[in-house]
């Protein structure tokens, strides 16, 4: 069976899927990426579907959980490059793919990952002021 | 299958449908039908050129079919989109099943 590599750049995995997406490959790249997020320690996920020419709503329900498992994991995932006639043929099957976030590109989903932290960032100072005014 | 799509000018969105949809099927006859035949045809109206996919299995058949084409219904476990999500993405779609016989379902796409 092939697999997808999983490339690890700074604090984020990226996947990039340039094979077809067989059952069995979504299930063994669901299994190795949950393994590298606990091996690494990343808080991002980019996976790279540009190269992929249908999602059916097997894949799409993997990519879901994929999500789904490395939220729990502590990590975010972002799906980039998703061809129009795929984005169509999703909702026209029914499956919106929620809780998952899409950027464009690998690029832009580099940049939403990226912000993410910073609004964690000001989220805590956020929450530190009030305890502040509270001791004050 | 995307050959036959290409081969009768397909729309790139209707051969990504028509590949889906198919996908979904086929895995539908190989999960509850325990496997099956494919047969694909270019079709031909007075006005237009299309692809029909056959699928057919020997099967369980559908007991209730109005339940097993409705959004999110699934006896296996998947999210219950397969026939439903078929049917939406084809131009033509006809189920043709009977309890302990078996399944065939017949999928056109024609072209716009």
């Amino acid at each position: 069976m092939e697999r997808v590599p999983v490339l690890k750049i700074g604090d984020i995995l990226l996947v990039s899927i340039q094979i077809d997406m067989e059952d069995q490959v979504a299930l063994q790249l669901q299994e190795d990426l949950a393994e590298r997020i606990v091996a690494t320690g990343v808080h991002g996920v980019i996976i790279d579907i540009s190269a992929l020419d249908i999602v059916d709503s097997f894949v799409g329900r993997t990519l879901a959980a994929i999500a789904s498992v490395s939220r729990v994991l502590d990590a975010e995932t972002v799906v980039v490059g998703m061809r129009p006639a795929v984005a169509i043929t999703l909702v026209e099957l029914g499956l919106s793919l929620p809780g998952i976030r899409t950027a464009l590109n690998v690029e832009l989903g580099i940049a939403m990952l990226g912000s993410r932290e910073t609004v964690d960032v000001l989220g805590d100072e956020g929450e530190t002021d009030p305890a502040v005014l509270t001791r004050e | 299958m995307r050959t036959v799509a290409v081969g009768v000018k397909l729309s790139l969105v209707d051969q990504t449908k028509i590949v889906t949809a198919a996908s979904e099927l086929a895995r539908n006859t190989l999960v509850y039908g325990g496997g099956g035949e494919v047969e694909v045809t270019r079709v031909h109206n007075d006005r237009r050129a299309g692809i029909r996919i056959v699928f057919a299995d020997q099967g369980p058949g559908i007991v209730d079919l109005d339940l097993a084409l409705t959004d999110g219904y699934t006896t296996g476990g998947g999210l219950g989109l397969g026939l439903s999500g078929a049917r939406r993405l084809v131009d033509e779609f006809d189920i043709d099943t009977e309890p302990g016989k078996g399944t065939t379902i017949t999928i056109v796409k024609w072209c716009r």
